[in-house]
């Protein structure tokens, strides 16, 4: 087993251009398993954690920066992460268990690209970006443009993720929620992961609505249709009843081995009811 | 060393070839050809094979044994087999066996039927004021034990085969791999077993002959441990169950007829299943009174790997289905709960289905009015109920359930078992306990030894467990069905009172203290140990018919009844369970810390049967063989606990003592049940009660699907 353990950056975007095969590590808390049922066997191993400078959360102007290899722990118990972005703070909370939360690192969450992956609709409503960089330089994605398929992301080989970047809201929500639908209390996968945000004007009319959704379709979404036909409108019953209606236009909820689609469908049109409606 | 199969159902194999671009040289292949003696694991029959001889019925069977000195070398060896095979159209369910979809076993793929009759159902019908039916469904069951199965063996230089591993019966591998293996000697030897439930009683015996004929073929020893994937998919189940009941009353409550009719899913071979399937039907009335029943079970045949002895032993399945139609029944009839099973339940000097009349030790009553006075059970409902009418987060429910269990062996079980167990005084002045009863986690050594401590009047450490080693220790039977403390325990408490004598025979008294037991090891066991060895007798007032199925199926009856307290969220219809209060009899607790372990892990077993282990199917296939996906309950999801131990004494167990490992695991799926419907209003009658089920049920309601 080769395993190649860079000390910086620079180091690290060296070894994986001489190593294009090479699996990115850095907590591997799903990594092991997949490595466990032998899928990976004979892959050589480029170990991140020991990169510093990727670690930690920085202000930057307009917002936060946090390192790729910053853990959910970190970010679930950081002040500035509860204060600005409480709905991220939920969602690392809610990830897997304890020993999880220590190890499992956001941008390690984001490279592996599952469907369910607990933080991305709490990043999808705040708007993150994502930096990544390689030997040809670095690149600002837009949180919703990182993903392009079930475990596939929009990296190009050999480019890493380096931090995830949040702006800071240009005002207080007037509400916001977050909430997992798991299958247990603890080590569970999401059934319907959901981040919500709403800004209402003086009248209580709806000023802006974001809302999105994982485990509802291959990659995490905005529910693009539901937040225009609200702008603008009071959240009245029958509003509300077309917004939950008009889901479909934006997630494909599957059934598998987890749940079904007529459940995850209609508990996160249940949630999205209960933060629209008072 | 690897196992090969083809994950198909149902079908022949055709042929079967070695790539030669893989290294052979270095493995050693084992196929049917290889088996000394007959080519079966026997059990109760000899159904199963060890190796697949032609053809396979069910898609984790094993074809061809690989081992290699390299276990990376081992997987890729495996992946240069090729084997041709012709399918052929599964048997997947209990309804395609019984439709006969293809015939897997005698003319009917019927593993095994019986049938109780008292009375006359016919009669109780026509005398009944209501008449309520009810179909009841339960699925398979993973036992999750902490290690998977694994297994070691080598070949003695005199030409005896040792076994060791994770196991419940060495005696059981034993007795295979006899047939296996004719003519040679046979040692088996439990390794530190982690839990079983159940799960480790037959699947051993395959693991060991799988094993055992590549020491014997590769003259080195050779081990396999199955993973967490592969021991999920290939090992045994709980039996999945469809029970139906119909069942009449008089207006009051009383039960005038319980027609009861039970299939079980016993998967490719017959293995445990009769005797499963006796103790689901032999508790199908519940702990109820009824003058008229007619319990008629199957087993049947399907393309799924066997299914096989789980805690509760078939019991919880039919106790679900007679204690979830108690729901249905108040349901139709407006009757309370409560009130019916106060009405009904077994007292003193009842009649069982089985003509089985209670003589003693009978808790049914006292178990449910403790457990309904400690929960506030009565109060809780109707503060629940004004909770569900007003806008909230969640809504509240309890429900109840109440069961019992007959430990040990079932019928003649016992009797044909003829256990052996000893003790000895040894040179160096420690007593040894001798059987073949196994420790996973349970606490069986402690409890035996304190059986025998108590007995001679010692301190528990003068007292020592020898390893369960069949060349060492006597046959004691299996540890299963909540049989050691209660038949093991008896049986070394007799050797123990021999001991006793013997010694105080030969020195005036026994001695009680760790000078006096040297000195008198030192004088009597020169020439080898003090050895008392004693044989399981039935109480001569204990009579089974086996013939007629009619008598004392069990020697006597623990019960318990549960109370679950539970919250369904609004939005997600997530179950949460709050509290839990039991009130369990168990004849008498001879280590009461050993006893509510038992009991809060039974319940929180029964609790993930009843609520989230969804094991899902596909093509004969476990296809959520992970943890991941295959979801038991964590610490996290266990609720707050009242354990209440009843202690109602049963003067043929040691102490008083009563078996208590499987009971608890009855209770609490239909307390679930029960507790949904006061929440939701939904009666689900299939287990596991999973959110989807419940969604689907709310938007039914409503009438609106989405």
């Amino acid at each position: 087993m080769k395993v190649l353990r860079p000390r910086s950056a620079d180091e690290a975007l060296r070894l994986f251009s001489e190593n294009p095969l090479a699996l990115p590590f850095s907590g591997g808390t799903d990594l092991m398993v997949a490595w466990n049922m032998g899928s990976l066997n004979g892959k050589p191993v480029l170990d991140l954690s020991a990169i510093r400078e990727w670690i930690g959360i920085r202000k930057m102007p307009g917002g936060l920066a946090v390192g790729a290899l910053t853990t959910h722990a970190e970010l679930r118990d950081h002040p500035e992460i509860r204060r600005n972005f409480p709905l991220l703070a939920a969602a690392c909370a809610a990830v897997g268990s304890v020993q999880i939360q220590n190890r499992g690192t956001l941008g390690g969450n984001i490279a592996n690209a599952s469907p369910a992956g607990d933080t991305f609709p709490a990043l999808a409503v705040y708007e993150a970006r994502v930096r990544t960089i390689s030997r040809h330089g670095r690149r600002n994605i837009p949180f919703l443009h990182m993903f392009a398929g079930v475990k596939k992301t929009a990296l190009n080989q050999t480019e890493l993720i380096e931090a995830v970047e949040l702006p800071f809201l240009h005002a207080k929500p007037a509400r916001q929620v977050f909430r997992k639908v798991g299958t247990r209390a603890a080590q569970a996968i999401s059934k319907t992961v959901a981040a919500g945000l709403v800004w209402l004007e003086k009248g209580g009319a709806i000023k802006e609505f974001r809302f999105a959704l994982g485990s509802m379709a291959p990659t995490v979404r905005r529910l693009a249709a539901a937040e225009a036909f609200l702008k603008g409108r009071t959240p009245s019953s029958s509003a509300i009843e077309t917004a939950a209606g008009l889901l479909t236009k934006d997630v494909h909820p599957i059934d598998d081995f987890r749940s079904t689609a007529e459940y995850r469908l209609e508990v996160s049109r249940n949630i999205l009811r209960s933060f629209l409606g008072t | 060393m690897a196992r090969i199969a083809v994950g198909f159902a149902f079908g022949a194999i055709k042929k079967i070839q070695f790539d030669p671009c893989c290294p052979w040289k270095d493995a050693v292949v084992a196929d049917t050809k290889d088996i000394p003696g007959e080519n079966c694991v026997a059990t109760i029959e000899a159904d199963q094979p060890l190796l697949a001889p032609g053809r396979v019925m069910h898609p984790m069977e094993p074809i061809l044994l690989v081992a290699h000195p390299d276990r990376n070398k081992v997987w890729q060896a495996a992946r240069h087999v090729q084997i041709t095979y012709e399918e052929r159209d599964p048997v997947l369910t209990i309804e395609e066996s019984l439709a006969r979809k293809q015939l897997l076993r005698g003319t009917d793929n019927v593993f095994k039927e019986y049938l109780i009759e008292r009375g006359s159902v016919k009669d109780g019908f026509l005398e009944a004021a209501h008449i309520v039916e009810g179909e009841y469904r339960t699925p398979p069951q993973e036992h999750a034990y902490i290690e998977p199965n694994g297994m070691a063996a080598w070949v003695e230089e005199n030409g005896a085969i040792v076994v060791a591993g994770s196991m419940q019966c060495p005696y059981y591998v034993q007795k295979a791999l006899k047939r296996i293996f004719p003519g040679r000697n046979i040692r088996v030897i439990q390794a530190v077993t982690g839990g079983a439930f159940g799960g480790k009683e037959d699947y051993p015996s395959m693991l060991a002959g799988h094993v055992a004929l590549l020491a014997l073929k590769s003259r080195k020893p050779v081990k396999m441990l199955y993973d967490r994937s592969e021991d999920m998919a290939a090992t045994t189940k709980r039996h999945p169950s469809i029970v139906r009941h119909r069942t009449g009353l008089t207006k009051d409550g009383r039960l005038t007829a319980q027609d009861i009719d039970i299939v079980f899913d016993g998967g490719a071979y017959i293995t445990l299943s009769p005797v499963v399937l006796s103790r689901g039907t032999l508790h199908a009335t519940g702990p109820y009174a009824c003058p008229n029943v007619r319990v008629r079970s199957r087993a049947v045949a399907t393309n799924t790997p066997p299914n096989g002895a789980f805690r509760g032993f078939g019991a919880p399945q039919t106790l679900f289905a007679v204690e979830a139609h108690w729901e249905k029944i108040a349901q139709e009839t407006g009757l309370d709960p409560l009130k019916l099973r106060r009405r009904n339940l077994v007292k003193e000097g009842s009649v069982m289905a089985t003509g089985q009349v209670l003589k003693e030790s009978v808790s049914a009553s006292e178990a449910l009015e403790r457990c309904v006075a400690r929960a506030s059970y009565e109060a809780a409902r109707l503060s629940h109920a004004s909770v569900n009418r007003k806008p909230g987060p969640v809504w509240k429910g309890m429900g109840l359930a109440l069961v019992h269990h007959g430990p040990g062996f079932t019928g003649s079980g016992e009797v044909m078992l003829a256990s052996r167990a000893a003790v000895a005084l040894n040179r160096d002045g420690m007593v040894s306990v001798l059987a073949a009863t196994t420790e996973m986690g349970q606490g069986e050594a402690t409890v035996l030894t304190q059986i025998v401590a108590e007995t001679l009047g010692l301190d528990m450490s003068l007292v020592r467990v020898e390893t369960p080693d069949t060349a060492k220790v006597p046959n004691s039977g299996p540890t299963v069905a909540s049989r050691t403390t209660m038949i093991i325990g008896n049986i070394l408490m007799k050797a123990s009172l021999k001991l006793k004598d013997k010694v105080a025979k030969e020195l005036g008294a026994f001695p009680t203290t760790a000078k006096g037991l040297k000195a008198a090891g030192r004088k009597l066991c020169a020439k080898g140990p003090l050895h008392f060895e004693e044989e399981y007798q039935k109480p001569p007032e204990i009579v089974w018919n086996e013939a007629a199925y009619k008598g004392d199926a069990y020697g006597v009856y623990g019960y318990e009844a549960i109370i679950v307290d539970l919250s369904v969220d609004r939005l997600t219809y997530e179950v949460k369970v709050d509290r839990v209060f039991t009130s369990t009899d168990v004849g008498r607790a001879i280590h009461p810390d050993l006893v509510r372990g038992q009991i809060a892990g039974g319940t929180v077993q029964g609790l993930g049967w009843a609520l989230t282990e969804n094991a899902v199917f596909s093509r004969g296939s476990m296809a959520n063989s992970q943890f991941t996906n295959y979801v038991i309950p964590t610490f996290a999801d266990a609720p707050a606990m009242d354990l209440d131990i009843i202690e109602n004494p049963y003067p043929r167990g040691p102490y008083g003592a009563k078996g208590i490992g499987e009971l608890p695991h009855n209770a609490p799926a239909p307390a679930v049940v029960a507790a949904v419907r006061q929440a939701t209003g939904l009666l689900i009658t299939e287990l596991p009660v999973l959110p989807e089920k419940i969604c689907h049920g709310m938007l039914m309601k409503k009438g609106r699907t989405s």
